[in-house]
């Protein structure tokens, strides 16, 4: 493949978003207001809004969601930005993604300076029917005609994996654990609470209302209690699945040479990389995603890193089995082997990489529209050292990366930021 | 000679007269189902209708329990799973496909892999006869 580069550097030099959940009095405006004033709070030296010269903004289906289309303009007007551009950039689940990536565009081919670029969704106002029918809507056809959902397509691939490898569905239990470990400590998270926490109170409410309390050892027999995590399509249960969530999420991008101007921390865009997928009905693999090693393949040979390199990732767990597939194609561990790094720990916080540092879409939430920059908001909070106390402690911690895929693998990317 | 163009219309018209079809590449022979127009082997443009033998293995599936509105109109819930999956077709070719003939309540039951032979469920909506695509094992 032909060694990719940017025209010129590009840099983050501030990032925000709002907490994730759902919100029954917010709405996008709401919540991107939110996420807006704290990413420009977020730049060290201070920043005149004025300064920004467009806006890319990644939405997925509010058009669905809340009967609402082309948001970009009304966020633009929202923060006092308009008549200046701006584009909604589309791409599923990594619709935002998409708009960091036509942010770093914009600016490394020298057109623009400064941009800002983000994501919202409000997916909470409709039932959860609705909800599953409205994510449907990026499945392919011939998937959803047969009567595929999204937990359908993942339920899928696990079945394609635990057959090809020797997985079960008890491996797929420690992702989630791994992901809601980390979750308490991160302020944004929906569900900021562990397995452990969540099993407790369980007990702790049948008790409370004189019911006997069911007797679980540990959190892998919850999870595999079928009354408390039933399946949504098995494999995929309940606690394999990301929850509904609505939020926003934002990051201001500056040319290089200008970055010091805002901020002596600003973070470097060294490797972007983004893939388009097929349907099961054309896939090469039904265990490997090939957007994703594309995405892959293009970020590492801009940014002339391996897999190695990188000292933690963000990686869309959007179903438990998702983000173990991702980590095999991203290349942290070979194929077949990813269930077992996440067995035995390599994937934790104090592992030796680090994933989903946030929770992850499990417990952080999936506001799909507005991932793709919050992924990148964490890469930027840890590569900062403003993580608290899920702070990576590694020595040099100086490069880390976000991987989102959208839809069932139809659109997925890899970014890689380094902290100069 | 065929004159219908390859797209989903033609297939799903195909499927309502239970035939399942793929288009081949006159040019490099390459097998593709369902049709596409344009072959992604060597971007070959003129192809043929292929009828396809209706038989293969279960690549992977899966048994869903919260559907979409059409399948909860159809009577499942989370009671009364069903069961959708990939079926790896004799011709060496894939579709998705309605998995027939076995327990969705069981799904430790089923297994990758086991032969299947194809069947076509009829449906109305909207006055429009609908056929899906369905397997069922052998
Ligand atoms: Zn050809």
């Amino acid at each position: 493949m032909k060694k990719r580069k940017l025209g010129r550097g590009v840099a983050v030099i501030g990032a925000g978003m709002t907490k994730f959940g759902m919100y029954k009095n917010k709405d996008s405006k709401d919540l991107f207001t939110e996420a807006f004033n704290e990413t420009i709070a977020s730049v060290d030296k201070g920043f005149d809004p004025n300064e920004i010269e467009a806006l890319y903004l990644g939405n997925f289906s509010n058009d669905f969601f809340v009967h609402q289309a082309h948001w970009a303009p009304m966020i633009s007007d929202l923060i006092g930005l308009s008549p200046k551009p701006a584009t909604r950039t589309e791409g599923a689940c990594a619709s935002s993604a998409l708009a960091f990536r036509e942010g770093v565009f914009a600016i490394a081919s020298g057109f623009y300076d400064i941009v800002l670029v983000g994501g919202v969704e409000d997916m909470s106002k409709v039932s959860t029917e609705e909800v599953a029918e409205g994510l449907a809507l990026a499945t392919v056809p011939y998937e959803g005609r047969v009567g595929f959902t999204f937990p359908g397509v993942f339920g899928v691939i696990a079945t394609a994996y635990f057959a090809k490898y020797g997985a079960s569905h008890r491996d797929l239990m420690n992702v989630t654990i791994k992901s809601h470990n980390n979750a308490p400590f991160n302020p944004k998270a929906q569900i900021p609470f562990t397995i452990r926490d969540m099993m407790n109170a369980k007990i702790e409410r049948a008790k409370a209302k004189g019911r006997p309390a069911p007797q679980w050892k540990d959190e892998i027999e919850f999870l595999s209690d079928l009354s408390a995590n039933p399946p949504v399509a098995w494999p995929m249960h309940l606690y394999d699945c990301c929850p509904i969530s609505d939020g926003a999420s934002c990051m201001i991008l500056a040319a290089e040479e200008i970055a010091g101007n805002f901020t002596d921390k600003p973070l470097k865009v060294i490797g972007i990389g983004q893939g388009s997928g097929r349907g099961f009905h054309s896939a090469k693999s039904l265990t490997s995603f090939e957007a994703t090693q594309n995405a892959a393949k293009e970020a590492y040979g801009m940014s002339g890193l391996k897999p190695e390199d990188i000292q933690f990732s963000e990686v869309h767990d959007c179903f438990s089995i998702a983000e173990i597939i991702h980590t095999e194609d991203l290349g942290f561990f070979k194929k077949g082997e990813g269930y077992k790094a996440v067995r035995d720990g390599l994937t934790r916080l104090d592992g030796p990489i680090p994933i989903n540092t946030s929770g992850g879409l499990k417990s952080k939430g999936h506001p799909v529209g507005a991932t793709g920059t919050s992924q990148l908001v964490e890469v930027w909070k840890q590569l900062r050292n403003e993580a608290g106390e899920r702070q990576v402690k590694k020595k040099n911690l100086r490069i880390g990366a976000a991987h989102n895929l959208g839809g069932t693998g139809g659109t997925c990317t890899f970014t890689i930021l380094e902290r100069r | 000679m065929e004159k219908k163009i390859f797209s989903d219309i033609e297939y799903n018209k195909y499927l309502n007269k239970k035939k399942l079809m793929g288009s081949k590449c006159k040019k490099c022979g390459s097998l593709f189902t369902p049709p596409r127009p344009i072959c992604i082997d060597c971007y070959g443009t003129d192809m043929e209708w292929v009828e396809m033998k209706g038989t293969g293995k279960l690549a992977a599936f899966t048994c869903i329990s919260i559907g979409p509105p059409f399948m909860i109109e159809e009577g499942f819930d989370r009671k009364h799973p069903y069961c959708v999956g990939v079926v790896e077709l004799d011709e060496g070719t894939k579709v998705d496909a309605r998995i027939e003939g076995i327990d969705p309540a069981r799904p430790e039951t089923i297994k990758v892999g086991m032969p299947l032979a194809v069947k076509y469920l009829h449906r109305k909506k909207k006055g429009e006869k609908l056929t899906y695509l369905a397997f069922e094992p052998v």
